[in-house]
């Protein structure tokens, strides 16, 4: 199939997701569903991740600046910018495209292979937006938080490695936290969220919901979906970046 | 009733359907056989609506199925009750869940009339008790009853069955021929069932639909058959030794006569070996 081909498909999923739904109550139950398997089910991971990738950012940081006549809170500001700006909405969005991702397609997949998906259509129910448009929607509005939730733990960890290991005080990275904060940056990080957490949701949603075969198959999706939505983010993140931070 | 007019479905240039024509009656168990790659399945989700045919008409109670929009295809499939081969029960959902669904999305009943005609279904299908077990807990005949269950749960006016035995011991796809039957009759519904189970074919053929190469090859009932002449029919239904046996048998009680190319010799030979006489109790 080319390129082209599975673009129109994908956009023919997208624009099909959009009808009037059968029972509003199920849509809101399977919403709700899916913003707790999103959510809660990452959860840990982000947890993990952020406080790490903060803690790293400021022995790395220290590292480098070794100039006298460098102030130590202008650690905390690079810490805060790094993470606030690429960290976490990049670095989160890549790990939640193999979570988040692999779940989606495998369980698209599996519905698929098994009929599942055949028995609601037969039902009469639209399957893309039953299936497909809740999953997005509980996306846009779960990964979001676990960035902003990212950030903040981020930041922590970053503080947390710095008093621990002597680098810098508690308030001398305080004083920086707050000196020359961009709100703009979180304006950014946020666009960055929403554009990465369509992504994560819709093209392994895409490869789940299309998938032809057997177990086989459905393996064969969800390493796709991983590796196109992790491009996707790639490619998302510098044309954001190109645009925005001009 | 389902009228077919004229199907045509071909997948690129390989033609899958020629041109099929077809009544099916309610309150008939309409049986589709034909060996694989006949064009069986194809027929039967052109029919339900999971493909779209190349040409043709397919009506439901007069109603053209084929030129409605998605809505009204939508408010058609309502009224469609589908088991599939594997039943495809919701496997997050337990047997209960499973069978509410269709009443969730459909319905504005209270929890408790839900509730009733959930476990009216069950009993129904002789599975009381079972309302908490997953689909991975249960053998998979009883994955049979619950997909019937479900099915039936709305009252459907159209039942399709996409092989009810598969996978299945004769015992059990027995017990599940009966419960198609029974239902087929008790709710006056327009059954569609796809089989090429030899046992199904002669306990529920009410009406039956031989496909071959994408034609209706033959059509008749049960009784029919055995006195079909349609050599295709007869290699495809007759395949073994036992069954064709069993069909001459009939037809000698039946006619006095057995089928032309055999002869009475090979049903009442005296090589058979002798049997073993059963143990007799002390």
């Amino acid at each position: 199939m080319t390129f082209f081909t599975e673009i129109g498909k994908y956009l023919l999923m997208i624009k099909n997701m959009f009808s009037k739904p059968e029972n509003y109550k199920m849509y809101w139950r399977e919403f709700m569903h899916q913003c707790s398997e999103i959510g809660i089910g990452s959860l840990g991971i982000v947890v993990i991740i952020s406080i790490f990738m903060g803690a790293v950012s400021t022995v790395q940081t220290a590292y480098q600046l070794t100039s006298p006549f460098l102030q130590k809170y202008i650690i905390a500001q690079v810490v805060r910018d790094t993470v606030i700006l690429e960290f976490a909405p990049t670095l989160v969005s890549i790990v939640l495209s193999g979570v988040v991702g692999s779940k989606i397609a495998g369980e698209l997949g599996n519905m698929r292979v098994s009929e599942q998906i055949d028995a609601l259509e037969i039902m009469g129910i639209n399957t893309k937006a039953y299936l497909v448009a809740p999953k997005i929607l509980a996306a846009l509005v779960v990964i979001p938080m676990l960035i902003i939730l990212a950030a903040l733990l981020g930041i922590w960890g970053g503080k947390l490695a710095g008093t621990m290991s002597g680098i810098i005080s508690s308030d001398e990275f305080n004083k920086g936290l707050f000196m020359g904060f961009v709100p703009y940056n979180v304006f950014f990080a946020l666009s960055k969220a929403y554009t990465f957490a369509f992504l994560i949701s819709s093209i392994p949603a895409y490869y789940g919901y299309y998938v032809k075969g057997g177990a086989l198959e459905i393996g064969r999706a969800s390493t796709k979906a991983v590796v196109v939505t992790c491009v996707s983010v790639l490619f998302a993140d510098y044309f954001l970046a190109a645009i925005l931070l001009k | 009733m389902i009228e077919v007019k004229n199907l045509k479905k071909s997948f690129g240039d390989k033609p899958i359907l020629h041109d099929v024509n077809v009544v099916m009656k309610p309150g008939l168990c309409n049986l589709i056989i034909g060996s694989s790659g006949s064009g069986k399945t194809v027929f039967m989700k052109c029919i339900i609506g999971l493909f779209q045919p190349d040409s043709g008409d397919i009506l439901y109670d007069g109603k053209n199925f084929t030129q409605m929009n998605a809505d009204q295809k939508k408010e058609i499939r309502k009224e469609i009750g589908m088991l599939f081969q594997g039943s495809a029960l919701f496997s997050s959902m337990t047997v209960e869940e499973n069978i509410i669904f269709p009443l969730d999305m459909f319905t504005k009943d209270t929890r408790k009339e839900k509730m009733n005609r959930v476990n009216q279904v069950l009993e129904r299908v002789n599975l009381v008790g079972a309302n908490k077990k997953f689909p991975a807990e249960i053998s998979g005949g009883m994955m049979k009853r619950v997909g019937i269950a479900r099915s039936i749960v709305l009252n459907p006016k159209y039942l399709f069955v996409d092989e009810p035995n598969s996978g299945l011991d004769p015992q059990t796809s027995g017990l599940i021929d009966k419960l198609i039957q029974e239902i087929t009759k008790e709710y006056n519904i327009t059954t569609i069932v796809n089989t090429h189970d030899m046992n199904s074919v002669m306990e529920m053929g009410d009406h039956i639909i031989y496909m071959y190469q994408g034609n209706k090859e033959w059509e008749g009932n049960s009784n029919d058959i055995i006195f079909s002449k349609n050599e295709r029919l007869n290699d495809f239904i007759f395949a073994s030794e036992f069954l064709r046996d069993a069909k001459d048998m009939r037809m000698l009680e039946e006619t006095g006569k057995i089928s032309n190319d055999r002869n009475m010799k090979e049903l009442t030979s005296d090589d058979a070996p002798e049997l073993v006489p059963a143990p007799t109790d002390k």
